[in-house]
């Protein structure tokens, strides 16, 4: 039992810093939001294909460095530092872990060696409603001769446009709930696949829409055994979750970093205002905030860890929807409470477009309600405290 | 990182679990789950009869190092001793004052004599120790105490006078250790002497304070001209505040653990209840329990990375937010409880006023964000220590 950082991990986490405190400036990061693109792609192509991150996670017999999630994770939480736009979160957090828990050794055989290499990007495009579970898969897949022909609308895909693998989630029509669901992984580029970019209010991840056109895929493109298409994507979604709240702590003391420093150095009635009882102890309560949202990101890493490896401990399996849940709720309270307070204490200039507080509120937002709200969370762990669910 | 305990330590899990359940049974079953905050005045005498029996089993300082007549037990050996004894319903130690602060501070500033005087006494369940801290003067303020120490020339003895206040336990106790001011006319934190002083003396006066619960664990306790011998002064002369202050510190350790394995105990009841009640069906309330429940979990968490990596007993800056983590996190739970009970948390458990666990829960919880350093003053520390801000004009 240790909650802390292995030398090794400590220096994977000391190089991300530095090398970001060179690419992801302010400008860098308003640069890539105003990119076509939405992405850094520049920042990526070193992140990828010299410092090889997306393959740290990815076993050596695939070219990767087999190492773990948690690497992953200190690396979102250096990410959601600096807000850079990369496809990292979904490549990393979806689209490798869907891959790695699947059995279709053909599938992890084509796609794995190139997502290590840094080739390409991937994310997971699932949920056709405003909705964050099983009632969300509504793309629909038809058996046909040979296979399956997939019809259907994707919402809220992480850099869907721009991304190379999807992996996608489509039922049995006729199904409800969790029955039914099968995942795919296919090329992006598949004929009858339409992708479309959306505006975002959070300019630092861009959604797409994507559409799917009869769409015939076959057995090699199934990632999920039979019956067990929705254990997988749930897993996947907790793993995301869970990636998403390391990035979100990253983002809270990032941005509770920057207030300190322009509180520190602003004066009135003569003295530094975080001089001031009233703001000092708004600081205390958003440390603590940051806190238990990295000790929640932390914990959930290591088990999202040990599932993913196969000669993890297996009662990591039995607590990885409690900890993705915990993390997400902690990461989106923490994260949101740091930005909004920051754009309070920073005062007038904190509602300028110059100065950074809101691109942290904005991407606070934008990731509290992504794969679910607090309540969404607290609502599937009051299931599991009730036994309701077994 | 990595969360599971070794096989060595799953064994050492079996052997506490096993010994609690032949120990804490016959005469002490009416000790399970009973004795902690709230309940503090319970049976005192059988609990100090059931510290005996942990002390028997070496169970009593077995964190502490061997050349103190300690286990020396690791880190994780300590959680899971902590964790197991709260999971058995293991009762409110009346022996962690001696265990948890003046057997580490007597190691860190103690001389060997001392070391040999007092700590067997702790390890045997022998003495009794309660805390001479605060005064009426002398709360959020610690530095401004104003009881008098000095030394007697003509008995060689250390003569005290004043008054301390929300002293725990102060009429079960043998040994209190006093903060006084040892050199006149000095003001805050210079000045102070830590000594101890045994309680069984006519210059010694306990008086109950009758707090809202309608139960007396804390007490007032006057000191007219008590007596202790030169010796029994840690440290030097004006060390006083510093040893405080460092003493403080070991508050902060392992027994966090078992603290929250008591905090689950009363999650649990009130998930139970709110399954039996129908509670468990209002979705706010299904809200409240989960967010509860997840909060209880992050405190775990926090814990334990508060002691991954820690040996020495010292603490990352992290550390500054756990006391301010748990007693907001308790003080809701409390109201929750209520909540969960609706009417039937109005009824007590007897006339004139014997409170229900949930009760005393939820009374009791209003002193966790004030004793141990105020939520206000836990804030000044962490935005004065941790964010290193400002600090207050003292």
């Amino acid at each position: 039992m240790e909650l802390a950082l292995t030398e090794e991990q400590r220096m994977i986490q000391e190089s991300a810093e530095r090398f970001l405190a060179q690419v992801a400036s302010s400008g860098a990061v308003r640069t890539a939001m105003a990119a076509e693109s939405g992405l850094d792609h520049t920042a990526w192509a070193r992140i990828a294909r010299e410092l090889y991150w997306p393959a740290l996670a990815i076993p050596e017999e695939y070219g990767g460095l087999g190492l773990g999630f948690v690497e992953v994770c200190l690396l979102q939480e250096q990410l959601g530092r600096c807000l850079l736009p990369t496809p990292f979160f979904a490549t990393c957090c979806m689209g490798i872990p869907a891959l790695l828990l699947s059995r279709n050794q053909g599938l992890k055989n084509l796609w794995l060696p190139r997502l290590a290499a840094g080739e390409i990007s991937a994310s997971l495009a699932w949920t056709s409603a405003p909705r964050w579970d099983d009632s969300g898969v509504q793309v629909y897949a038809q058996s046909c001769a040979g296979g399956y022909r997939l019809n259907g609308q994707y919402l809220y895909v992480i850099d869907g446009a721009e991304c190379d693998l999807l992996i996608i989630a489509a039922r049995t029509p006729g199904s409800i709930g969790e029955a039914g669901i099968r995942l795919f992984a296919v090329s992006a580029l598949t004929p009858g696949i339409s992708r479309q970019q959306q505006p975002t209010l959070d300019q630092t991840r861009r959604f797409s829409t994507i559409t799917l056109n009869d769409v015939v895929l076959n057995d090699e493109h199934l990632l999920s055994e039979p019956g067990l298409g929705w254990p997988l994507l749930r897993d996947v979604l907790h793993m995301a979750c869970i990636g998403l709240a390391a990035e979100q702590t990253g983002g809270a003391q990032k941005v509770l970093d920057l207030t300190l420093t322009y509180i520190g150095g602003r004066e009135q009635f003569g003295r530094s205002i975080a001089s001031f009882q009233a703001v000092k102890h708004r600081c205390a309560d958003l440390m603590l905030a940051v806190e238990c949202a990295r000790s929640a990101s932390y914990y959930g890493a290591c088990i999202a860890d040990q599932c993913l490896n196969i000669d993890g401990d297996p009662s990591a399996q039995l607590q990885l929807a409690e900890a993705a849940a915990t993390a997400k709720i902690h990461a989106s309270e923490g994260f949101f409470n740091c930005a909004a307070e920051s754009i309070q204490l920073h005062g007038g200039v904190g509602f300028t477009w110059e100065y950074d507080p809101h691109l942290y509120f904005k991407r606070a937002r934008a990731s509290e309600q992504l794969l679910g709200t607090p309540a969404f969370h607290r609502e599937q762990l009051a299931r599991h405290i009730f036994g309701e669910r077994p | 990182m990595n969360i599971g305990f070794s096989a060595a330590d799953e064994h050492f899990r079996q052997q506490v679990a096993q010994w609690m359940q032949e120990h804490l049974s016959g005469q002490y079953n009416e000790l399970r789950f009973r004795g902690g905050p709230g309940d503090e005045d319970f049976a005192p005498g059988l609990r100090k009869q059931w510290e005996r029996e942990l002390a028997a089993g070496r169970w009593v300082g077995a964190g502490w190092a061997i050349e103190h007549g300690g286990r020396g037990l690791s880190i994780n050996q300590q959680v899971i001793f902590y964790e197991e004894y709260a999971r058995a319903g293991g009762p409110g130690r009346m022996g962690h004052i001696g265990e948890g602060l003046v057997g580490p501070t007597l190691a860190a500033f103690g001389t060997p004599g001392q070391q040999q005087r007092f700590l067997p006494a702790i390890l045997s369940g022998q003495h009794f120790w309660c805390q001479g801290y605060s005064e009426p003067g002398a709360g959020s303020d610690l530095a401004n105490i104003k009881t008098r120490a000095s030394l007697d020339s003509e008995s060689g003895q250390w003569l005290i006078s004043g008054q301390k206040i929300w002293t725990s336990l102060a009429h079960e106790s043998d040994w209190c250790f006093v903060l006084a001011r040892t050199e006149p006319g000095s003001v805050g934190h210079r000045g102070l002497s830590f000594l101890l002083v045994p309680m069984a003396q006519a210059q010694i006066r306990v008086q109950p304070i009758r707090q809202l619960t309608g139960t007396s664990e804390f007490n007032e306790v006057f000191f007219d001209q008590a007596r202790t011998a030169a010796d029994n002064l840690i440290g030097q002369p004006g060390d006083g505040w510093k040893i405080a202050m460092a003493l403080l510190g070991f508050e902060r350790g392992v027994s966090t653990l078992g603290q929250q394995m008591q905090f689950q105990n009363e999650l649990d009841e009130v998930v139970r209840i709110a399954k039996a009640n129908g509670a468990a069906q209002d979705p706010i309330m299904r809200q409240r329990i989960a967010q509860a429940w997840s909060g209880l979990r992050v405190l775990r968490y926090n814990s334990l990375r508060m002691l991954s990596g820690v040996q020495d007993g010292s603490l990352r800056p992290e550390a500054t937010i756990y006391k301010l983590a748990w007693s907001t996190w308790h003080l809701e739970l409390g109201k929750l409880a209520m909540d969960v009970l609706g009417p039937e948390a109005e009824l007590l458990a007897a006339a004139p006023y014997e409170l229900t666990r949930l009760q005393a829960l939820f009374l009791f919880t209003r002193a966790d964000t004030i004793y141990g350093g105020s939520n206000e003053i836990q804030r000044n520390i962490i935005a004065e220590r941790a964010l290193g801000m400002p600090r207050e004009a003292r």
